[in-house]
């Protein structure tokens, strides 16, 4: 199957090492810093950009870029992926080494969380080691102080010889002296002179031993001292970057190999291995360095974190609680989107009426107004005015969640079962990624190191219903399986879907397992979830960027689709293949097989032309069936509910369709993105044979079974 | 000797332990030395998730959850 560092994605990290810069006099400045610390949101405070953030560890997994201004200077800003240290052992860990060690930045910002500041200070320290020319960050101060540990700015930027600046990058606070002292770093107005960490005696003499020699080679390029301490380390990955890099390969020169091995005499002698004592040296001397400089007011200062989780990941109310907060998200979003989408469509139906009769006026011939407003128009119309509610709805709230912290609590609830699937507890991060957009949810499948595991989250990502194919779910539910039930309509409807998404799930973790029986062997690799704490979410923000980045953004892409699938439909209702329409020719050869699923010819279809996007399906079904000239207006869910039941719907239909929606082959854009993720056209297939495949074994195991039974 | 060295997974939640020796490898050692975890750290534990595993652990002011299979490679000493 062959995981090589091409297969897993690697490669397109790799490609992130490139610096997009328009001029020389620019500054390069990069961001480092724990998972989950801010950096995210001190880049977008620094550039203005809108680099997504959210509160989990891993949110940035590719490397962003950005600009900004300071004393008619450009600052080129990287947002590099949020690493605990720099010793290489992930993907993740080793572009951002690279990128510090070989790109060297002008200027690198360590972003630190100060709530937790003993183990960042781990990452900061060894950055310490590879360059001088560093700003420390301390951002999230103003959490700091609610849960009031005090934090000495002056003693710590004293202490660790490089400038400290206090930061609560949500509110914008401390950024202008941030970038001042970034400027006067990048300036030389500010000369470092950072903290070295000594280690014992025996390592300090082997560094000795190899230092003159590694500097002479190296020629300043990188620090000396650090290239000896990774070579005595026997880091075999640090080799190939200094080859590719500099050039230059130390495994064929013999005096350094004769000298290196002098100096693992020294090292040799030592009880316990090189990368340990390296590692706790650093650790006990950020230790030291937080004894001194912060102070904690109480003792106890997440209390109120500990009885949210209590409640949220307790053994009797963790899953329940899970399972009711979706619910109610489906339940708000089906509620609050009736209303919206009734008005919109029939504000659309309005504009169609006055088009016509534009076209009318204007003598233009009865094709063009086909095509134009029949075909593109009328297409354009069904895909705003049922996606664009739902997800105005859905992606605020989901948001919300992401915003306070609570995903990771999902994962946490629910590792036990992706692990007994020989599966990665990180999925359930990027499953919920999936609920948005799946080509979303394979690329934060970067988040898992593991390469076995992260193709199982790339294949099984699907499962999860995006946005594109909520709506179309809850369209089904609203007219078919929640019908006229009063009061409680959206209730089921909300339910149903919850149903949907438990099924989902369930087929996730079903198929990882049997992927980690077969064609993924293999055993679940090590696991470690940091659950970060709560914080509060900043509604505001939270509106304007789901609604803009998210919301707009799907919208966009899915029109841009709608209108070519709109004018294709209507030229395959209108031109004729002898005596029947494309249309019909395609849906009768589609027909016998579709039944077979419990579907008809044209659902069929409509699932085959909604390829570019899952949100064109409802609207070509909906077109294709209004061409049979069972009806010509269509301006409410229950004139949908007739056109369908006319076309001969029964719930049964209702249920595969929706089976299928949950179950068949992703859209285009998300196969192009596992081509890329996987850099395999295999995996790219596998990932659309699996879920289709699925979804016909279920549509008709469903099918058939209702039909023998005589329910449907 | 009164204190017990025992595997971490083991430690009855709401307790706090010192780490006295690390028995992982390979990646897992180094992602475990990563989190602060060395000989002598404090660490409590929180609460099991509701299905029994991972359990989530105080670490140097960081809440993180570990598998049992990570936590039984880390012999710790009760407090």
């Amino acid at each position: 199957m062959g995981l090589t560092c091409q297969s897993t994605g690697l490669g397109s990290l790799q490609e992130m090492l490139k610096v997009n810069s328009d001029s020389p006099d620019n500054i390069v400045i990069a961001l480092a810093g724990n998972p989950n610390t801010g950096k995210s949101t001190v880049f977008n405070s620094l550039t203005g950009l809108k680099q997504h953030t959210g509160n989990w560890p891993g949110k940035t997994v590719s490397k962003a870029q950005g600009s900004y201004i300071y004393q008619d200077k450009k600052f080129i800003v990287v947002d590099l992926p949020g690493t605990y240290s720099l010793f290489a052992n992930s993907a993740e860990e080793e572009i951002a080494r690279n990128f510090l060690c070989f790109i060297q930045p002008d200027v690198t910002v360590v972003v630190l969380d100060s709530t937790c500041l003993e183990r960042n200070l781990n990452l900061a320290l060894q950055i310490l080691e590879i360059t001088r020319n560093v700003v420390i960050c301390l951002n999230l101060l103003d959490e700091a102080e609610r849960k009031k540990i005090n934090v000495n700015l002056q003693k710590l930027a004293d202490q660790l010889g490089v400038p400290v600046i206090g930061t609560n990058a949500r509110d914008g606070v401390g950024l202008q002296e941030l970038k001042a002292a970034v400027y006067r770093v990048a300036k030389g107005e500010i000369t470092n002179n950072p903290l070295k960490i000594n280690y014992n005696e025996q390592i300090e003499k082997a560094v000795e031993l190899l230092k003159p020699f590694i500097e002479k080679i190296v020629n300043g390029r990188i620090n000396a001292r650090w290239a000896a301490l990774r070579l005595l380390d026997g880091d075999k990955n640090i080799l190939d970057a200094l080859n590719l890099y500099l050039g230059f390969d130390f495994s064929l020169n013999s005096d350094l190999e004769k000298l290196l091995r002098d100096a693992k005499e020294y090292v040799s002698s030592i009880d316990i291995n090189m990368r340990d004592l390296v590692v706790e040296s650093i650790i006990k001397q950020a230790e030291a360095l937080c004894a001194e400089t912060v102070v904690f007011k109480t003792e106890q200062q997440n209390l109120l974190d500990r009885k949210i989780d209590s409640i949220l990941t307790s053994k009797i109310w963790g899953i329940p609680a899970m399972l009711a907060m979706l619910g109610v998200v489906f339940w708000v979003t089906i509620k609050g989107a009736n209303f919206p989408s009734a008005m919109l469509a029939s504000g659309f139906d309005y504009l169609e009426g006055v088009l016509t009769e534009l076209f009318l006026a204007g003598g233009a011939p009865s094709w063009l107004h086909g095509v134009l407003v029949l075909g593109v128009y009328k297409t354009l119309a069904w895909v705003v005015s049922v996606m664009l509610p739902p997800m105005a709805i859905f992606f605020p709230l989901f948001t919300l969640l992401e915003d306070l912290g609570y995903l990771p609590r999902v994962a946490f609830n629910m590792d036990n079962f992706f692990k007994k699937a020989s599966a990665h507890g990180k999925q359930v991060l990027t499953m919920c990624m999936g609920f948005g957009c799946n080509a979303a949810g394979i690329i934060a499948c970067r988040i898992i190191d593991s390469p076995r595991e992260r193709l199982i989250a790339v294949i099984t990502n699907n499962f999860v219903p995006c946005n594109g194919r909520f709506p179309t779910l809850i369209a089904l539910t609203s007219i078919f399986i929640a019908y006229n039930l009063g009061p409680f309509q959206s209730l089921w409807a909300a339910l149903s879907i919850l149903a949907v998404v438990v099924l989902g799930v369930s087929l996730t973790l079903f198929i990882s397992k049997i992927l980690s029986r077969t064609i993924l062997k293999g055993l679940p690799s090590s696991f470690t979830l940091e659950l970060p704490p709560y914080r509060k979410p900043q509604i505001g923000r939270i509106i304007i960027r789901s609604i803009f980045d998210r919301t707009l953004f799907v919208l966009f892409r899915a029109v841009m689709v709608a209108a070519p699938a709109g004018f294709v439909i209507w030229l395959m209702a209108n031109l004729n293949l002898g005596d029947i329409s494309i249309l019909n020719y395609c849906a009768a050869f589609l027909d016998p097989f579709a039944r077979f699923l419990g579907l008809d010819g044209f659902i069929l279809m409509a699932f085959i032309l909604g390829l570019p996007a899952n949100e064109i399906v409802i609207p070509i079904l909906i077109m294709s069936y209004m061409s049979q000239g069972a009806m010509l207006e269509l301006d409410s869910l229950f004139m949908m509910r007739q056109l369908f039941l006319d076309s001969g719907w029964t719930w049964l239909t209702a249920v595969c369709t929706m089976l299928f929606v949950l179950n068949h082959w992703p859209c285009a854009t998300t196969l192009l993105t596992i081509r890329k993720e996987t850099q395999s056209f295999k995996w790219a297939f596998l990932s659309f044979l699996i879920p289709t495949i699925t979804g016909m074994i279920i549509c008709f195991t469903v099918a058939q079974v209702a039909r023998l039974l005589g329910l449907a | 000797m009164t204190e017990k060295i025992i595997p971490l997974h083991l430690l009855p939640t709401g307790s706090f332990c010192k780490v006295k020796e690390l028995r992982a490898l390979d990646n897992m050692r180094r992602r475990l030395l990563d989190l602060g975890l060395i000989n002598g750290t404090l660490v409590e534990s929180l609460r099991r998730s509701p299905s029994g595993d991972p359990t989530a652990y105080q670490i140097r002011g960081a809440v993180i959850a570990l598998r049992s299979e990570e936590a039984s490679n880390i012999f710790v000493e009760r407090v």
